[in-house]
């Protein structure tokens, strides 16, 4: 029997004639009915006026029938949160059926209304079901707690949902454990508060043995929430990765995968020179085998692969013939393979490597493939010497083909092995100048340009070649005349017999012709220095070049650490830190939660103040790291550059933000709505608050504010003083904070500010975030000198570190964009507060707590402020 | 990990189903998905983009696109696999994929994409055990479904109570020999992909322990392997129930099956073997007139085997025509819809050479541009035969009510994979 019919529509009155089927009292014809709206939803016709109507057939024990208007909730709750009430009832009391399966379904449906007012009424069948006796239902709670958390996670947080989400962790059933730790996983990721799931040694050993008892999928969660776990030391590292490898015979890619990358994560600390070689040898067949999958997998694992390389090239130096392509390989699997091909090749293995090359631009018609081997074969040229006369070869050869992108890109590529060996192919110049028609491609034409200019004195016809550019100056690209420009003076300074028209008419040209200011420019210098002193434009324009490197690594090496901890994530494909490509979509902005935005800095900052400091407290000792070598490597850099600029972009355009944060909304606040920033200046802290009366009920008085403990000690200096708001009135005050020595402050290190207000209606409570700069003082000047001594008084036992990308969405996030240009030492702080160290801006910074027994820094290399 | 939604297209990439899992994608996203699709050329553009902060990791089968989109860093893998593993479990149910099948099924699918996945990360997806629970209108039994225990069990794949009055087992050794043969005649790669397929038709829950001559196995042990060689496998992926760790261990494989068919595991080795099947092609080309080849094919495998249905395509400039062919042994076709001739040997014994010769018409005026030179590939099976040498040992089946009496069925074949050799 066929659902076809179902899209079969009776035009006009449809609505009408479904709404009068929904109420029927036939049931099967209901039915119909509401698979007939289901089927007008599928084509994308808006039936949310149904809406009532079909919540009238919830209440029905047909399953199918059921689940079909669960959907139709899914689908429209959001677009009739008033109605949505109406469904509750039922949601409630599916949620202790007598069935698992309608248990399991209205909580996991009830998780997918992302309405606030259903969310109220998910708390009580949540608690019940996360303890229900059946596993199923347990596991379908269990992702439901993530659910909630992403609507409201302050609920989850008061509710104890996160105990009770820990707790399932050790749960009897390896499904419900493996979704309990994605919903950990996911809560620890969105909150950034690493500290949420914090592997207790035990918790290890009960997801490493949930390991091999859950689905393929669970295993994929238990993996890759293992990969964020720290092994105290080489012997921990070890174990894990024991249980782990096991896990490379799976048949299932994205096991293989997330196993890899914990065994790579944690051979970081293995020691043991004799063992990281064996599990290495362990990790290369897997990652071979992958090739054999379907195309979008291969790829997925090939650009994983080149990360993998980069930092560990031994590993599949002896398969590269597995990445030779196939002739019915897609194109996206060929260019991938070709650069691994290139990565892997070396002195033994790159004869193999170029007849395989060589092969694809002399077989292949996709341009780009073609295109890409022809590069692969400069490459080759440039990472190995020996190889590099046969590189030539090959490209002659191409050449030859007189295929005309063949040609163009092999002239680009042996413009760079000229300028990577001079003066030792030039015997096939003449080869190339041969084929000046067939290049139209600029790259291509300012390729041979540089080439005919470079070596003037030894092409005869080079002024020929050159003048017949010239005929078509104004037709060029203005990199191919800025190439001209200077291919013909270089001409004229090497040979100035019968130049001097010629040179005259290209600076006639470049002067007087192009709208270009470069180009102009260019050609008025040049104009000057052939009239002043020849011989010294001599000098300036025959100058050495520097040649060209072979550049081996993709990604430079702060990007490959980040990304060898994502491996089979996005960001491992894209080859990109995760804030370049994900964008923080449709979440509602709330003040408490200013974290939610992934990416990675930003995580990375707050692992730092949540995660790190509270591990390395004194009962747990750290793992000894390499942090003081690293710094003071990095202070004798400094003192070669004792002033080396600042990004500009950043110090002009970060400043404060001065515009207030909603701190409590109306509807919260009894009709108080608060709004306000944390801001210092004149070294002075002050709360900039504005109080607004948008009640029914009429004036508001009795204002009163406190802090609850925090970190910092802040709280107010002076009594708040807010005067009676009549309704619709709004008051700004400014109110004096101070940072009080308080030895009750908790000692994690936290951002977190939870304040509460009160008038005459009630106590109301609402949390902020205290921004950094507003802690830190402005006159931290240290020495230079001093500073590492200081450094080094610190016991090496109470350091941890770790470095971050993308420092620019850090100051922009927490706000540090005003600072950067002082040094700031650690005895000027107040008692507990965070110094920085005297390093140059925007390079390095660190947060010390006092007395200096722990400290925290962030490298941020200025290679990286892109 | 997790997907934001689920989308399947149609081929000009309008939606025909979807399923939005977090709610976190705006309803238009598809629709840019759409547009930067339609101008691509089929596998030129890599199969992830990302546009706006959104991800799309799509894969393409018969004539729809299936879609995955997230607007976090999620497991790329995972979005792939999820999506072959939809396309499994529809195939399963549906028998064909393909847009007629969706429509007349949109209620069974969105039953088994609300099971399949839940807040964007799969949960179960094995079509035996789903079609356990979520049955289509025809199948339909009477009562209330409820949850397999199997859909959380430790043994997920497989359920109790499976009764068979025979119980049976069938095992297929399938190995395919993957090789690339360069211009120049030497082998750039040679690789043997070998699994075992299993058919199980056994009652209750059996525990199943594998034996394969086992080269690692047997230096472990210090066991003389006794006649025949141990086979050396270079990496083994095994289906879900097999316990790795036992086998990381000791290197026993031990399992309790799922009911049916399926692929217990898979091996590979990168052994060099003689190709079994060579091809020598001569190619005269005469430009603007006709082209001549000469074909050799030669079996080098041992003379009781024989291969069947082999099957070499050799493939031919588009614009040939007015074929002539001349084979001593099979049957040459010309298949103009794959620029090839396509030359069919029903059985072809070993240690055997056939001979083929081709003549073909070219226009006067030649076709410009470059022409792909496609690679000649080979197609063929050869029963009770591996290429490895590998070999089922023992299969004991061990069971609570005591039947040891099923009896393991062992076939053997070897056939080609990918199959190629370039031509000069």
């Amino acid at each position: 029997m066929s659902d076809a019919k179902y899209f079969q529509t009776t035009k006009r009155g449809e609505i009408h004639e479904l709404k009068e089927e929904l109420h029927t009292n036939d049931k099967s014809k209901q039915k119909e009915a509401v698979k007939k709206v289901i089927a007008a939803m599928t084509v994308g016709k808006d039936v949310s006026m149904l809406f009532p109507d079909v919540c009238n057939c919830m209440q029905t024990p047909n399953v199918e029938l059921k689940k079909l208007v669960y959907l139709y909730l899914i689908n429209y709750a959001k677009a009739q949160p008033d109605l949505a009430i109406l469904a509750v009832n039922t949601f409630v009391k599916d949620a202790s059926d007598s069935n698992p399966l309608i248990r399991a379904l209205a909580v996991r449906t009830m998780g997918c209304i992302r309405v606030e007012q259903i969310t109220e009424y998910l708390t009580n069948p949540l608690l019940k079901t996360l303890k229900d006796e059946d596993p199923y239902v347990r596991k379908t709670a269990a992702m439901c707690v993530a659910k909630l958390y992403d609507i409201n996670p302050d609920l989850v947080k008061e509710q104890g949902f996160l105990d009770l989400l820990i707790g399932l962790i050790s749960d009897p059933n390896p499904t419900v454990v493996a979704n309990a730790v994605a919903s950990l996983t996911e809560i620890a990721e969105a909150s950034g508060m690493s500290d949420i799931f914090t592997f207790a040694p035990e918790a290890l050993m009960k997801l490493l043995s949930a390991l091999n008892e859950c689905t393929e999928w669970g295993q994929v969660y238990i993996l890759d929430a293992i990969s964020t776990y720290r092994p105290s030391d080489a012997k921990e590292a070890e174990s894990i990765i024991e249980r782990v490898i096991p896990r490379l015979q799976h048949a299932n890619a994205a096991v293989v995968l997330s196993a890899v990358k914990v065994v790579l994560g944690c051979l970081q600390l293995c020691t043991n020179a004799e063992s990281v070689k064996t599990y290495i040898k362990k990790l290369s067949p897997p990652l071979v085998t992958l090739l054999a999958s379907e195309p979008e997998i291969q790829y997925v694992a090939l650009r994983n692969i080149q990360l993998i390389c980069s930092r560990r090239p031994n590993i599949l130096a002896n398969d590269i013939k597995v990445f030779f392509c196939k002739y019915n390989d897609p194109t996206y699997v060929k260019v991938e393979k070709v650069d691994v091909m290139v990565m892997l090749a070396n002195e033994r293995t790159v004869e193999q490597v170029l007849l395989e090359l060589k092969e694809y631009a002399f077989a292949e018609v996709d341009v780009d493939f073609v295109r890409k081997a022809v590069r692969a074969i400069g490459k080759c040229a440039l990472k190995i010497e020996r190889c590099a006369e046969r590189c030539v070869a090959i490209l002659l050869d191409l050449i030859q083909t007189k295929v005309s992108y063949v040609v163009q890109e092999s002239i680009v590529v042996i413009k760079d092995i000229f300028r990577k060996y001079p003066n030792q192919y030039e015997s096939v110049i003449g080869t190339l100048c041969e084929n000046l028609e067939s290049l139209e491609h600029p790259e291509a034409k300012g390729a041979l340009i540089w080439i005919i200019g470079q070596y003037a004195e030894r092409i005869e016809n080079a002024k020929e070649l050159l003048e017949a550019f010239i005929e078509e100056f104004a037709d060029l690209d203005v990199d191919v005349q800025l190439q001209l420009l200077t291919a013909t003076v270089k001409l004229f300074l090497k040979r100035p017999s019968n130049t001097q028209g010629t040179v005259k008419e290209i600076l006639q040209l470049a002067t007087t012709k192009s709208n270009n200011p470069d180009l102009r420019d260019r050609g008025y210098i040049y104009w000057r220095l052939l009239s002043t002193d020849p011989e010294k434009a001599k000098i300036i324009v025959l100058a050495e070049h520097s040649t060209v490197q072979y550049d081996p690594q993709k990604v430079d090496n702060q990007l490959l650490d980040l990304l060898l901890h994502q491996i089979s994530s996005l960001a491992s494909v894209y080859h990109k830190p995760t804030s370049s490509f994900l964008v923080n979509t449709g979440r509602q902005a709330q003040p408490t939660q200013q974290s939610t935005n992934t990416s990675g800095a930003v995580m990375d900052v707050m692992d730092l103040l949540g995660g790190d400091l509270s591990s390395s407290a004194p009962s747990q000792p750290k793992a000894q790291q390499p942090v003081v070598n690293d710094l003071l490597d990095l202070m004798s850099d400094l003192s070669f550059q004792p002033t080396s600029t600042p990004s500009v972009d950043m110090v002009g355009s970060h400043s404060l933000p001065a515009k207030m944060n909603s701190l409590l909304t109306a509807d919260k606040g009894g009709g108080m709505a608060v709004d306000g920033i944390l801001v210092r200046s004149g070294g002075k802290i002050s709360y900039e608050l504005q109080f607004k009366n948008i009640s029914a009920a009429g004036p508001l008085s009795g204002f009163a504010i406190q802090f609850n403990k925090n970190f910092f000690g802040l709280t107010n200096a002076v009594a708040l003083q807010v005067p009676t708001l009549t309704v619709g009135q709004s008051q700004t005050v400014s109110l004096a904070m101070t940072c009080k020595e308080d030895k009750t402050s908790p000692a994690t290190p936290s951002l977190g500010l939870q304040v509460a207000i009160k008038n005459a209606t009630g106590i109301y409570y609402f949390k902020d975030t205290i921004p950094l700069e507003v802690i830190l003082s402005e006159n931290g000047r240290i020495n230079g000198p001093e500073y590492p001594q200081l450094w080094q008084s610190i016991p090496a036992a109470n350091q941890v570190h770790t470095s971050l990308m993308n420092p620019r969405s850090l100051f922009v996030d927490i706000g540090l964009g005003g600072l950067g240009l002082e040094w700031f030492s650690f005895g000027q702080f107040f008692h507990r507060g965070f110094s920085h160290p005297p390093v140059p801006p925007f390079t390095t910074f660190a947060f010390f707590r006092k007395p200096v027994s722990s400290f925290l820094y962030l490298i941020l290399n200025p290679g990286t402020t892109e | 990990m997790t997907a934001s939604a689920v989308f399947v297209l149609d081929v000009k990439g309008k939606v025909i189903i979807s399923r939005n899992y977090r709610g976190d994608v705006p309803l238009n996203a598809i629709e840019r998905f759409s547009h930067l699709m339609l101008d691509e050329v089929e596998g030129s553009s890599p199969p992830i983009i990302v546009d706006k902060g959104v991800s799309f990791a799509y894969v393409k089968y018969n004539n729809l696109y299936l879609v995955a989109c997230t607007t976090r860093n999620s497991n790329a893998t995972t979005l792939f696999l999820f999506l072959y593993h939809i396309i499994n479990v529809f195939k399963e149910y549906f028998r064909e994929l393909e847009e007629e099948s969706i429509r007349d099924n949109f209620v069974v699918i969105y039953e088994l994409l609300d099971e399949m996945m839940d807040w964007g990360y799969p949960q179960i997806t094995d079509q035996k055990i789903l079609s356990e629970y979520i049955m289509q209108e025809s199948h339909k039994i009477q009562g209330v479904a409820k949850p397999p225990p199997a859909v959380t069990g430790v043994v997920s794949w497989r359920s109790e109570g499976i009764k068979y009055r025979k119980n049976e087992i069938f095992l297929d050794v399938v190995e395919s020999v993957n090789l690339l043969v360069g211009s120049n005649g030497n082998v750039l790669r040679s690789e043997i992909l070998g699994a075992l397929k299993m058919r199980s038709y056994l009652s209750g829950m059996p525990e199943l322990k594998l034996g394969l001559n086992d080269k690692l196995l047997f230096e472990s042990t210090g066991r003389n392997p006794g006649k025949g060689k141990a086979v050396e496998m270079e990496d083994i992926k095994f289906h879900q129930c097999v316990r790795l760790a036992r086998f990381e261990n000791d290197r026993t494989i031990s399992f309790i099956p799922p009911d049916g068919e399926f692929e217990l595991m898979s091996y590979r080795l990168s052994t060099q073997v003689r190709p079994l099947i060579w091809i020598e092609a001569i190619v005269e080309p005469h430009s603007g007139s006709r082209i001549e080849y000469t074909i050799k094919a030669k079996s080098q495998f041992k003379q009781r085997s024989v291969a069947s249905n082999v099957e070499i395509s050799i493939p031919v400039p588009p614009d040939a025509d007015s074929p002539s062919f001349k084979a001593g042994t099979g049957t040459a076709k010309y298949a103009p819809e794959k620029d090839a001739i396509v030359w069919t040997i029903k059985q072809f014994p070993g240690q055997k050479e056939f001979l083929l010769r081709a003549h073909f018409g070219l226009p006067s005026v030649q076709q410009d541009g470059q022409l792909q030179k496609k690679p000649i590939s080979v197609k063929f099976e050869i029963p009770y035969f591996t290429v490895s040498g590998i070999q089922v040992r023992y299969l004991k089946i061990m069971e609570k009510s005591g039947y040891q009496q099923a009896l393991p069925w062992v076939r053997y074949i070897t056939q080609n994979g990918d199959y190629q050799l370039r031509m000069n």
